[in-house]
């Protein structure tokens, strides 16, 4: 295996604050990987660092072997990351159809896009029997359903899942971490952020858990579980 | 449930609209420029033309559309918000000041001009103004975008407005710029040339004419209107309107497209400054003032933001009830009842009234477009939402 993304040493921060202190990253492909902790542990940062929605203060992110911190957000996509943002963010006042065509807006292969499409919508039926309808009417789990097929409209290598079962009912949680494990089978690469760790850590080989902007602990998902000080934070047994 | 436009139902009703336009363009065509000079057209029917909408009315009314048509695809498609639209129909003015007239005396230089090759002055086709005014424009746009579009929809709003009170005043004082007179200030430039259309050249009296020539540029805006609309750039102005950060994390390259509407926009203002100049045989720098930014604004908000057709009404409506309506109906109310009101000075409470009647029961203008209307009625939207989604868990 070899490392897709190496994130080295950032550290973030929105004016005077520091949200990312250092943190250091390694998703191998093929992988997912998790990043969990509390709130304001400087997960969704992380995330949005990585595909250029902010730019680091010091360190360096690596994609497939190339320098990638500092490229804005736009261009990332191009590369092959593709961001489902915290709160879910699709158009509301625009269809399911139109939502899914703009995530494939740098693609101009119609005929993969057309495939693409058919791939999200059996990944996700629920959306095939809403395709007209306004986003913004949907419920919030279809809404989230929507958030990640249009990530995955992009064709991504890197797929950067940030809360993605926020709010959900407990069904509809099962639903989404089935599907996620289903996309990894696909060959997509996943960086999951979670609050829900216990879901997390059971679809994901290796976590890492952050903590005040800096990685506490890191290892497979298997040793998080056994891990005393994990299970007594964050998995409340 | 929300109601779903499916692309084609989309077609087939720009279809519809464009039919109407064409039948109602032809329809006016006829009355002004064959009906109006017949000798056997009885003369109430004359008069009541020349009363409420004579043939300069008209063709004003159609510079302001294809104006507002511009406006719209800055304010209504990308949602960037421009309170100093008039700036761009300066510019355009002065183009074609500068390009078609007597004004550059030091020099002779014409190029297919309407006038004989000896007069001095700049002289170049009118059609090739048309595109000189446009893409000058959109240079302005995007010189004055690109510093700017960085800023949230208040402060780019402010800085817009401040353009829009710079660039007039430059042509106002614009007798002495550095030594150079470039507008001849408050006198203006009088006379530009007449328009070529092959067989004859338009001046200022052929309003028949013209309106239909007013009436091509202002299907040619509604052409490129619906085109882009539909297209990869219309789809990603519609993303930024929505949600600029969901936007550019697809990719859509938030400046470049943020600056193309601009550019676009500023086009349209540069064509409706060309078309104005000739329409009036001038440029007069104190009409170019921050009320016309702001009456256009008025126009693309009464019509329906992002939708051409609402807009094409909206702008009509107020540019006739501004040039004409309300003077005219005045002269009615006023010789029945033997009145003596000056309606035309109510112009502004009456906009006024209206925008703030519309505000209050119509925020999506006359002919909305979906979307819109779904936005600005969210609350409704929301409960809608809740209950759905209670019945979901």
């Amino acid at each position: 295996m070899s490392a897709m993304l190496e994130v080295k040493n950032i550290q973030v921060g929105y004016g005077k604050i520091i949200a990312v202190k250092d943190v250091s990253v390694t998703v191998n492909k093929g992988e997912i990987v998790t990043l969990i902790g509390s709130n304001g542990a400087g997960k969704s940062t992380t995330l949005r660092t990585i595909s250029g929605l902010i730019k680091p203060r010091s360190g360096e992110i690596l994609f497939n072997g190339k320098r990638i911190d500092g490229i804005p957000g736009h261009e990332i996509v191009g590369l092959g990351i593709c961001h489902s943002p915290e709160g879910r963010r699709i158009f509301p006042r625009m269809t399911v159809k139109e939502n899914l065509e703009l995530g494939a807006f740098l693609r101009n292969n119609k005929g993969e896009v057309a495939a693409d499409l058919d791939r999200v919508l059996t990944l996700f039926p629920r959306l095939k029997e809403r395709i007209e309808q306004r986003a913004g009417t949907m419920s919030g789990g279809e809404q989230q359903m929507l958030a990640v097929s249009r990530a995955l409209m992009g064709a991504p290598q890197l797929l950067l899942l940030d809360e993605p079962s926020m709010g959900l009912a407990p069904v509809l949680v099962e639903m989404i971490f089935e599907t996620i494990a289903k996309i990894r089978q696909q060959g997509i690469t996943i960086l999951l952020i979670e609050q829900n760790a216990n879901a997390a850590l059971e679809i994901a080989d290796r976590a890492y858990v952050l903590e005040s902007g800096v990685v506490k602990i890191s290892g497979t998902a298997k040793e998080l579980r056994a891990d005393d000080k994990v299970t007594k934070a964050y998995l409340g047994h | 449930m929300a109601k779903t436009t499916a692309p084609s139902n989309v077609a087939k009703s720009n279809r519809k609209w464009i039919t109407g336009y064409s039948i109602i363009g032809v329809l006016l065509f006829i009355t002004y420029q064959f009906l109006l000079p017949w000798e056997g057209l009885p003369l109430g029917i004359y008069d009541a033309i020349y009363q409420w909408m004579p043939p300069s009315a008209i063709n004003e009314s159609l510079v302001y559309i294809i104006m507002a048509l511009g406006l719209n695809i800055v304010v209504g498609y990308a949602g960037l918000l421009d309170l100093g639209y008039v700036a761009f129909w300066a510019i355009g003015g002065y183009c074609a000041g500068w390009f078609m007239s007597e004004f550059f005396y030091f020099l002779n230089i014409n190029f297919l001009g309407s006038v004989p090759a000896e007069a001095p002055g700049i002289h170049i086709n009118f059609w090739m103004v048309l595109f000189i005014g446009g893409f000058i424009c959109a240079l302005f746009g995007i010189l004055i975008g690109a510093p700017t579009l960085r800023l949230k929809s208040d402060y780019l709003a402010l800085v817009t407005l401040g353009f829009g009170e710079i660039i007039p005043q430059v042509f106002f004082n614009g007798e002495n710029f550095f030594g150079y007179n470039i507008s001849n200030g408050t006198k203006g430039i009088v006379m530009v040339d007449p328009i070529p259309v092959g067989v004859k050249n338009l001046g200022p009296f052929d309003f028949g004419w013209k309106l239909l020539i007013f009436l091509f540029l202002t299907a040619i805006m509604v052409f490129i209107s619906l085109r882009l609309r539909r297209g990869r750039l219309g789809r990603a102005w519609l993303a930024i309107r929505e949600d600029e950060l969901a936007a550019s994390m697809m990719g859509v390259p938030l400046m470049r497209t943020k600056l193309s509407a601009y550019a676009v926009g500023a086009f349209a203002g540069g064509l409706g400054g060309v078309a104005f100049a000739t329409h009036v045989n001038g440029v007069y720098a104190e009409r170019f003032n921050f009320t016309i930014s702001i009456f256009l604004l008025a126009m693309v908000v009464l019509g329906g933001m992002g939708n051409v057709w609402g807009v094409i009404l909206g702008a009509f409506i107020l540019s006739w009830v501004n040039g004409n309506g309300l003077t005219a109906f005045g002269q009615l109310y006023n010789d029945r009842f033997g009145t003596d009101v000056d309606f035309a000075s109510f112009t502004f409470l009456l906009f006024g009234l209206v925008l703030i009647f519309m505000m209050l029961f119509k925020r999506e203008g006359l002919l909305p477009e979906s979307r819109l209307k779904l936005m600005l009625h969210e609350d409704e939207l929301d409960d809608a939402d809740a209950t759905s989604k209670s019945g979901d868990k």
